[in-house]
């Protein structure tokens, strides 16, 4: 087991180092091979780990000493158990498939490009594994932050284009603002615990050590480290700016697995937020706005990729909706839905986009369901999973999440049902106008439509499939008593928690009903889409209230004028004026009065050699007079 | 004769020639009083050898010779001095045909 | 006897220097010394258990109490191995750099090396204080012969300040002298019976020198002139190394000559090194010049390295320890790199630049390494440091404010990244310009020598154990030795 952890990691740097460092020597067929091969080969090695978890083989591996200074010992040491062998089988499952669809997307750039978009996205497998498997927080924010720079490297992977470097620089400040966060929690259970092992601190009697307060601060703060990697309020609007990257990265890093990172973060220290249940009413809270924010957003977007952007901010947003109500098991298994069917629909959009050649304007396109059929119905299948059409999986994991909800607190729910309806009305206002109707672009990019090739549609059939039948691993308990195998799965992790949080026993008829009205909304919310846009696609410019949709809310801008100028401004105002004349003003002010000091003192040193003489006469008489008649 | 005398001597001469250094412009003549200066103090010295060695002197033959041999070190350093210092004034005259030495103020700039 | 010939081997080689004639001459010359004294460096690493080799002893001014006494503790010998990996690197990187009169360049650089070694071995204050002017007077002659347009006022400047500051060091030790019964020797020093109102004056005297070398805000004004104006070769001695001198002098002649003055007024600097990484965060992030840039940044770290020094805890002082390598490691590449750069292109300024990495992909590899261990990214070095770092401040016994300068000095770690990361996205990215399409890769030495600094990045930042482990003893002796706890309890 040791030796398939280190495996599963190192696999992918080996791809890095080979792509990276050979991508001039080897042939684009061979970098495309290597790439998804140590993928495929980390994926079937996590299967092995994963059947030795369900075998009862969970475990901590240490590997050498990372840092050790006395008092504070921290390990390179890996964990596996359910919830990370879970979360392997997902990120080099669907991190596989995206490798694979991607030796296709991106088959027309020129070689040294292509190997280096593969070493990018081989670091990034990478980096999340170390991020799944670490056993401590410090090992965790390696992985933390490598994910971070592996998105901030993709984003920006046409680098010639200004606007999406800026982007990329946008993501990872962000995610800085909220590591930053992260790194004073490490430093707080570093401090007081005097380890960093989540098998160590994520006792009850480690956790002892740290008053209520104390506990508070650092579940908040991993919180705000986790807003800004898993783009929650208030760091949310790097996300939708990350579609600067190419569309398998946007399906591989902001979809299925890198944002998710703060979900995972949470349900591994779920012990420690069970404690502080004000600190779980914030996730609560903040997770339900950002979904709703981040879906009347979608509502307006034209850019097909933006669209998807901000329902995954919205699906995020449920996640941590789940966790704030201490389903985490739930927030885990929508996280493995949600990677399945946004994983999906990102590759579906960029089957689109690539037979458009480039274009993601949604008003330019239309009736392309005629031109690619494989593409149309897997996208189809993309959107009823994230309806919540009953039994796709999107359909179980969020009846889940609506159900701790209602148990939590019914305003919650109607707000996540509400956030439902509007998921399942943007979603196929996004497919009625791609693929139904008639086609709006121009005659020459028509005459060019066509299928994407196999290595296309074949993970979007993976996918699509998996989105299907996803949801049954966990089919609820009404439904058929001990059939929610995910549940029984991970049971072990969240175990300390349970005792922890109020039992809330809903009834049988309660769960039917609730069930009811989440799939009635997402019927509502399909017809309704459906009626507005499959016969009638051409949108109508955004007014009034539509205007501030589109325009985000004008988050970006309040953001602007908040931090961004005025930080340019003071630093401007720092260089130019405090340093440089007042510091520095002063430094040369003491020079300067040296200068004029000594200006001064000039007239004395005449020249002359007669008033040397006679200063120095008479000095000598007042030496002599002091000496002799003043000093007895 | 009374140690006195040589001492009122001696200031006399001392005074003289510091006033002339003070008050005279002329390079030469600012000289010739640094001289005075040093001659008053080597009248001195000579005096007090033999004041304080009077009753030595009897027995010994040597007795007060070191003031006596300060002074001819300090005739040597005059002389030696005289003969650079006129060497200079001379350069000076011919360089800026003036021996004033009001005019001698370059270092300053 | 090693620590006597990491001195003597760059002095002699650089006298030497001075009476060679032919450049090429010059430079295979000055490359062997430096080469020389890295194998003698590395020799003295392989003993750092066996001290009989590495310390020396011999009469200096016996009538003034001190003895020429040279020791390489781990600290000592890191910081030399720093210096002896430096100069090659340096030298290498500047090979196609043409200077006028470059016997006398490479000459004085490694009299700064030879002086630069003597601080960092000094077991004698006024050794110390010796060898502290004698890095410094090189540095002036190299920087005000072979600088930019303005070096003459900025370098004068440069000169008076570190100056001033070093005077006020040599009165403090003369009076610490005086009151421990005329002995230079480090271990009266430390034993020195000095009472708390002396130690808190004579701290400021010792600050002053240490706090204009490193420097620490408000004393900084005249380091990004500095290294704007000063030969590139010389900037990366100075930020790489000098800096080091001050910190050095902090933990070896502050902390433990004067515990209780460090312990009372400790968070004076502290505090002004807090303002300091935010202030020098924010003004780097507005400078166009990249040569300012970092120099900005590297106030920012080393006010980190002071604050941790403060905070005298076993993680901080093992933090400052690694930090003092990898800082000087990192801004060496960042160097190398600006100084490739303005040779290729003719200028430093970031608006005239554009899409570098497009020309030259090699280059634009090792700066994003060394960038991402500059903004202390995980696996690479500066992680390490700045993590233990921040660790020890959060969790200081000493102060009580350490709570505020780690999360202010955190937030450095966010602004590191707005000013670094726009400073790569308007230098390599982007798309070129008339100035940058022209621009060609590095060569095959340039690749070497930036190879090697990435190597020692992420070797350090993923095995930073046996590191830590080399550097155990002399951070719990001079923890014990600066801890007040443990004077009182000798009364």
């Amino acid at each position: 087991m040791k030796l398939y952890l280190l495996f599963i990691v190192l696999l992918p740097f080996l791809g890095v180092l080979i792509n990276g460092l050979l991508r001039n020597q080897l042939s684009k067929g061979l970098i495309g091979r290597i790439g998804s091969g140590v993928v495929i080969g980390s994926f079937i090695l996590s299967i092995l780990a994963f059947m030795e978890v369900r075998a009862g083989g969970s475990g901590v591996y240490k590997y050498f000493d990372f840092v050790n200074i006395g008092n504070l010992k921290i390990p390179f040491a890996f964990q596996i158990d359910q919830l990370s062998a879970l979360f392997l089988l997902i990120v080099t499952g669907v991190g596989a498939v995206i490798h694979v669809y991607s030796t296709a997307y991106m088959h027309d750039e020129n070689q040294d490009h292509f190997g280096r978009y593969f070493s990018y996205l081989n670091l990034f497998i990478f980096s999340m594994l170390m991020l799944v498997l670490a056993d401590n927080l410090l090992v965790m924010y390696i992985g933390w932050e490598g994910v971070g720079i592996c998105s901030y490297l993709l984003i920006g992977y046409w680098f010639k284009n200004t606007e999406f470097n800026k982007a990329a620089s946008k993501a990872f400040i962000m995610n800085r603002i909220g590591d930053f966060a992260f790194l004073i929690a490490i430093f707080i259970i570093g401090g007081k615990i005097g380890s960093l092992s989540f098998s160590e601190i994520m006792t009850p009697a480690a956790l002892a050590k740290l008053s209520y307060g104390e506990i508070s601060a650092v579940a908040l703060l991993l919180f705000f480290g986790a807003t800004g990697k898993s783009a929650q309020i208030p760091l949310y609007t790097w996300l939708p700016d990350a579609m600067a990257g190419p569309t398998p990265v946007s399906a591989l890093i902001h979809a299925a697995t890198m944002v998710t990172a703060g979900v995972y973060m949470v349900a591994r220290m779920n012990l420690m937020y069970s404690m502080v249940p004000e600190v779980l009413n914030v996730v609560a809270v903040v997770g339900l706005a950002t979904a709703l924010l981040a879906a009347t957003i979608a509502l307006k977007q034209n850019d097909i990729k933006k669209v998807l952007a901000y329902s995954t901010v919205s699906q995020l947003g449920f996640m941590f909706l789940a966790l704030g109500s201490g389903a985490y098991i739930a927030a885990v298994f929508h996280v493995m839905t949600h990677a399945f069917f946004k994983a999906l629909l990102f590759l579906g959009s960029g089957s689109v986009i690539h037979g458009l050649g480039g274009e993601q304007d949604i008003r330019k396109m239309g009736g392309l369901g005629k031109y690619m059929k494989t593409t149309d119905i897997t996208f189809l299948i993309g959107c009823l999973a994230i309806a919540g059409f009953p039994l796709f999986s999107g359909f179980f994991s969020k009846d889940e999440i609506l159900a701790a909800a209602w148990a939590h607190s019914p305003i919650l729910w109607g707000i996540a049902l509400f956030t439902a309806l509007l998921t399942a009305i943007y979603m196929f206002r996004l497919y009625a106008t791609t693929f139904k109707g008639r086609f709006r672009g121009t005659t020459e990019q028509e005459s060019h439509l066509h299928e994407s090739p196999k290595a296309i549609t074949i993970p979007l059939i993976i996918l699509a499939i998996l989105s299907v039948i996803g949801g049954f691993v966990g089919i609820p308990a009404i439904m058929a008593e001990g059939a929610h195998g995910l549940q029984n799965f991970l049971s072990p992790v969240f175990a300390g928690s349970a005792p922890l949080l109020p039992a809330h026993e809903v009834s049988h008829s309660t769960e039917w009903i609730l069930m009811g009205a989440a799939t009635l909304v997402a019927l509502i919310g399909i017809f309704y889409a459906w009626g507005k846009y499959a016969k009638n696609p051409d949108l109508e410019d955004a007014r009034g209230f539509g205007k501030v949709l589109e325009n985000k809310w004008y988050m970006d801008e309040l953001y602007d004028t908040v931090v961004v100028t005025p930080y340019k401004k003071f630093g401007s105002f720092l260089k130019d004026v405090f340093d440089a004349k007042v510091v520095d003003g002063i430094v040369n002010g003491v020079g300067r009065l040296v200068k004029y000091g000594g200006r001064q003192m000039r007239w004395i040193q005449s020249g002359q050699i007669g008033s040397y003489v006679l200063l120095m006469v008479l000095s000598m008489l007042v030496i002599f007079v002091v000496q002799f008649f003043i000093r007895k | 004769m009374p140690i006195n005398y040589y001492i009122v001597l001696a200031l006399c001469l001392f005074t003289i020639g510091v006033v002339g250094v003070l008050t005279r412009r002329n390079a030469i003549v600012v000289f010739m009083s640094v001289e005075l200066m040093l001659n008053s103090v080597n009248l001195l010295l000579v005096a007090f050898s033999k004041m304080h060695h009077a009753a030595k002197a009897a027995t010994m033959a040597s007795a007060g010779a070191d003031g006596q041999i300060f002074v001819f070190f300090v005739m040597a350093v005059a002389a030696a001095e005289v003969s650079v210092g006129l060497a200079i004034i001379v350069m000076l005259y011919r360089n800026i045909h003036t021996v004033d030495i009001n005019f001698l103020n370059r270092l300053k700039h | 006897m090693i620590a006597l010939l990491l001195i003597l081997v760059p002095l002699l080689g650089g006298l030497a220097t001075f009476f060679l004639k032919k450049e090429s001459e010059v430079r295979t010359w000055s490359l062997f010394v430096a080469v020389l004294t890295f194998i003698v460096a590395i020799l003295g690493v392989s003993v750092l258990n066996a001290p009989e080799y590495l310390s020396f002893k011999a009469d200096w001014m016996g009538d003034l109490g001190s003895t020429f006494s040279i020791k390489a503790d781990a600290m000592g010998m890191m910081l030399c191995m720093l210096t002896a990996i430096s100069f090659p690197i340096i030298f290498i990187g500047t090979w196609k750099t043409a200077y006028e009169k470059p016997q006398n360049f490479f000459a004085l650089m490694l009299l700064a090396q030879a002086g630069m070694m003597g601080v960092f071995l000094a077991m004698d204050a006024l050794v110390f204080y010796f060898f502290w002017e004698l890095a410094l007077i090189p540095m002036y002659f190299l920087s005000s012969q072979w600088g930019g347009a303005r070096r003459i006022p900025v370098m004068f400047k440069f000169f008076v300040y570190t100056f001033i500051g070093s005077l006020l060091m040599l009165v403090g030790l003369i009076y610490i002298w005086s009151k421990n019964g005329g002995s230079f020797d480090i271990d009266a020093f430390y034993n020195s019976k000095l009472s708390v109102k002396e130690q808190m004056w004579l701290f400021w005297l010792l600050f002053a020198a240490f706090a204009v070398k490193m420097p620490i805000f408000p004393f900084h004004t005249w380091q990004p002139d500095t290294y704007e104006q000063a030969p590139t070769a010389v900037t990366a001695v100075l930020s790489a190394i000098m800096v080091k001198m001050g910190v050095l002098g902090l933990l070896r002649w502050l902390l433990p000559v004067l515990p209780v003055g460090s312990y009372v007024m400790g968070d004076n600097p502290s505090f002004l090194a807090m303002i300091g990484i935010v202030y020098a965060s924010i003004i780097a992030f507005r400078q166009d010049d990249m040569k300012r840039l970092v120099a900005f940044s590297s106030i920012a770290h080393v006010g980190l390295m002071c604050i941790a020094a403060f905070s005298e805890s076993k993680s901080g002082m093992q933090g400052i320890m690694i930090q003092m390598f990898s800082h000087g490691i990192n801004i060496l590449g960042l160097w190398v790199i600006i100084e490739i750069i303005e040779r290729k292109f003719g200028t430093r300024k970031m608006s005239e630049l554009g899409g570098v990495a497009q020309k030259a992909p090699a280059l634009a590899i090792a700066f994003f390494v060394i960038m991402f261990a500059t903004v202390s990214l995980p696996i690479t070095n500066a992680f390490i440091g700045e993590y233990l770092m921040l660790n020890g401040i959060f969790n200081s016994t000493v102060t009580s404010y350490g709570v505020i300068y780690a999360v202010v000095a955190s937030t450095g770690v966010i602004l590191s990244v707005v000013y670094m990361f726009s400073m790569a996205r308007k230098v390599f990215l982007g798309n070129t310009n008339e100035l940058t399409v022209k621009g060609t890769d590095i060569d095959f030495p340039e690749k070497a020598v930036l190879g090697i600094i990435l190597v020692i990045i992420l070797v350090m930042g993923v095995y930073p154990q046996p590191f830590l482990n080399m550097m155990e003893g002399v951070s719990d002796s001079l923890l014990k030795a600066s801890d007040i706890q443990h004077l009182i309890l000798k009364k």
